[in-house]
């Protein structure tokens, strides 16, 4: 436990030190990227812990960001004043509608960012536990096509359907007050703040995730990863286990979805793409799979790279190519944990002995 | 609907099956020499029908056609030699996550090569605007070709698997690895042959549909997951079911178009693919108890 507080502790140093050397330079714009990746590690957090730790392959998981974020984007840009009726006046009477002036000075009435974060993540944990059953199920490549088809559904439905913009996406959605005094927002005066914000989200979803691959889950979902079989013979009920943890991902997905949402001030269906769904599995694999650390350092790393625009019109293809890199050379992930034991043991052979 | 406008869709829906029944042969055919599903595959129909459009331009017809579908091979035996090949009994996540990758690498080099453009090959007889009427019913000679070339293409694969020695030992290696290859035949051969003929199946396809549906970089994901969709509906491996099975999953998605907004076309296919992966993911001929066996 100690050790893991150690880690925390470090990481936090590391963002620290980051915005107060880009803003020492002069730099702070790149907070803003930064800040982007820090909720895209969410996503791929969570995916980790579904496709390293429990051994489930998902090519779905832009689906889940997707339907967290274009459900609150919608909620929080509809307006509802035209509407009237009785579920309108019960939803203002219960305190969850807001009035705001939009953008040619008339007034807006939607839902509170709140409750539209509320319902947008309820949602999709609620898809996620209504397929989960079913599909994890499935092993291998029916598992892969199954995730791959539900990506494709919320995509092809986000860009056919009117209501939330087809190809454009909802633009315009409102800042999200989380608490007094804490925005989440892109205004380039809230940049630092917001940078934090984001990173206090993925450390804490970071202390939830170490706790729980330490738990009695995690060891559960170890053994599932292992041999499914064997697990369920020991007695672990491996189908219950399997959706707790695919609920638990989707939600982080979901999550991400909201705040990156309400901070970029809109969403594009080009979030719930696939190749955003294989941009993360990508990210998992060369963060080492069962490796929480491996997979948040990479996450940060690729995505300000990519967000950045360093792999120009190559984006796509660099995480292609880093998929089938990582497949063919080392099919256990890049970062594996036991990688610096194997590299120690190649060095010092006579059981880490070093020859004076 | 009346009769006429029914028998209309149906014309589509074959016309569409035709082309996911051509990709589902594909998938079967590297799934039955592998046991692996190529993701890639729909990347065969759209370099297929992208290289013919490009040889179109100094050559004939027939002849742009015939090099699009060797180039394709060229190209389906070089991946399976680079890529797979000498990969020592990988799991099938592995296996997954790496077609997925050379899907995208796939796609993104066409993307560099060609652009963004949409392209399709002039018609084989006639022009856009010419038809047949047949009763009430107006078809696109186009049409004839695709049904007529598909269906010339299940023969000849039929017979190919059935008479000829290379077919019979892509079966036995299909069959039982191991035991071919104590009968001498190179499984790895096989493997890489299995990749050139679906290759150069899907590249076929690509070129006589391209007329019709169009073709551009990325119109490979949505073949890949309509022939996926058929391959299971037939029953993973069967190849002459999944003939059967494109017309039906065609012939749904044109009658969905009455029903629904075109825009949702894809969904109807997609939700018929999770309703069979959760239902019944033998397929609708193929047998529950074998299923069982298999490794996924």
């Amino acid at each position: 436990m100690r050790k893991q507080g150690l880690q925390i502790a470090g990481f936090a140093t590391v963002v620290a030190a980051i915005q107060l050397v880009t803003s020492l330079t002069g730099n702070v714009y790149h907070l803003t990227q930064l800040t982007m990746s820090a909720y895209y590690s969410l996503v791929v957090l969570g995916l980790c812990i579904l496709t390293g730790y429990a051994g489930q392959i998902s090519i779905g998981h832009a689906g889940f960001f997707a339907i967290g974020g274009y459900l609150s984007a919608l909620l929080t840009t509809h307006d509802l004043s035209a509407h009237g009726g009785l579920i309108v006046s019960g939803l203002a009477a219960m305190g969850i509608l807001t009035r705001r002036p939009d953008l040619y000075g008339g007034d807006l009435l939607t839902v509170h960012p709140w409750p539209a974060c509320i319902f947008a993540v309820l949602t999709a944990v609620a898809i996620a536990f209504a397929i989960g059953g079913p599909v994890l199920k499935l092993k291998g490549h029916y598992l892969a096509m199954a995730t791959l088809g539900f990506g494709i559904i919320v995509y092809r439905i986000v860009l056919g359907t009117e209501l939330v913009g087809s190809a454009d996406g909802i633009y315009n959605v409102p800042a999200f007050p989380l608490l007094p005094g804490i925005v989440v927002s892109g205004k380039s005066s809230l940049r630092v703040m917001n940078y934090y914000v984001a990173w206090g989200f993925v450390i804490l979803g970071m202390v939830f995730l170490l706790n729980l691959v330490r738990s009695r889950v995690g060891r559960a979902l170890a053994s599932i990863h292992g041999a499914e079989d064997a697990a369920e013979a020991m007695g672990i009920p491996t189908a219950r286990y399997k959706l707790k943890i695919f609920v638990v991902s989707a939600a982080f997905a979901a999550v991400a979805g909201v705040l990156l949402t309400h901070y970029n001030g809109g969403i594009g269906p080009s979030e719930s793409s696939v190749m955003k769904s294989v941009r993360y599995l990508a990210i998992v694999a060369i963060g080492g799979m069962a490796n929480l650390w491996g997979t948040l350092l990479m996450s940060l790393l690729l995505n300000y790279l990519s967000l950045r625009g360093y792999f120009g019109t190559y984006d796509d293809a660099v995480f292609g190519g880093i998929l089938i890199l990582i497949m063919l050379f080392a099919p256990d992930g890049l970062l594996r944990r036991q990688l610096f034991e194997e590299l120690r043991a190649a060095v010092f052979p006579a059981g880490g002995e070093k020859e004076t | 609907m009346n009769l006429d406008l029914f028998l209309q869709y149906m014309v589509a829906g074959v016309t569409y099956g035709t082309i996911y029944g051509i990709v589902a042969v594909g998938f079967n055919m590297i799934y039955n020499a592998t046991g692996i599903i190529n993701f890639a595959q729909g990347e065969f129909v759209m370099l297929g029908g992208m290289t013919a459009v490009t040889l179109g331009r100094f050559l004939p017809l027939p002849a742009a056609i015939l090099g699009a579908v060797l180039i394709t091979m060229i190209v389906g035996a070089l991946l399976e030699i680079l890529f797979i090949r000498w990969l020592h009994r990988p799991s099938v996540l592995r296996m997954i996550v790496i077609t997925i990758g050379l899907s995208i690498l796939i796609r993104e080099g066409a993307l560099h090569i060609w652009g963004e453009s949409v392209r399709a090959l002039p018609y084989f007889t006639g022009t856009s605007v010419t038809s047949i009427r047949l009763g009430g019913v107006y078809i696109s000679p186009q049409v004839l070709w695709v049904v007529g070339i598909g269906a010339v293409v299940v023969a000849i694969l039929a017979g190919f698997f059935r008479y000829t020695l290379l077919g019979m030992q892509m079966r036995a290696c299909a069959a039982n690895r191991d035991a071919a290859r104590l009968c001498g035949i190179s499984a790895k051969n096989m493997v890489t042959f299995s990749f050139m003929l679906s290759a150069g199946i899907g590249a076929l396809g690509g070129c006589i549909v391209s007329p019709i549906t169009y073709v551009q970089y990325d119109s490979g994901v949505p073949l890949a997951i309509k022939g996926f969709t058929v391959a299971i509906l037939g029953g993973l491996g069967n190849s002459l079911a999944s003939a059967g099975a494109g017309m039906l999953l065609g012939i749904l998605e044109s009658l969905s178009i009455s029903v629904l907004p075109a825009a949702y076309k894809d969904v109807i296919s997609v939700a018929i693919l999770l309703g069979i992966l959760f239902v019944r993911p033998s397929g609708l001929f193929g047998s529950v108890e074998e299923a069982r066996l298999k490794e996924f």
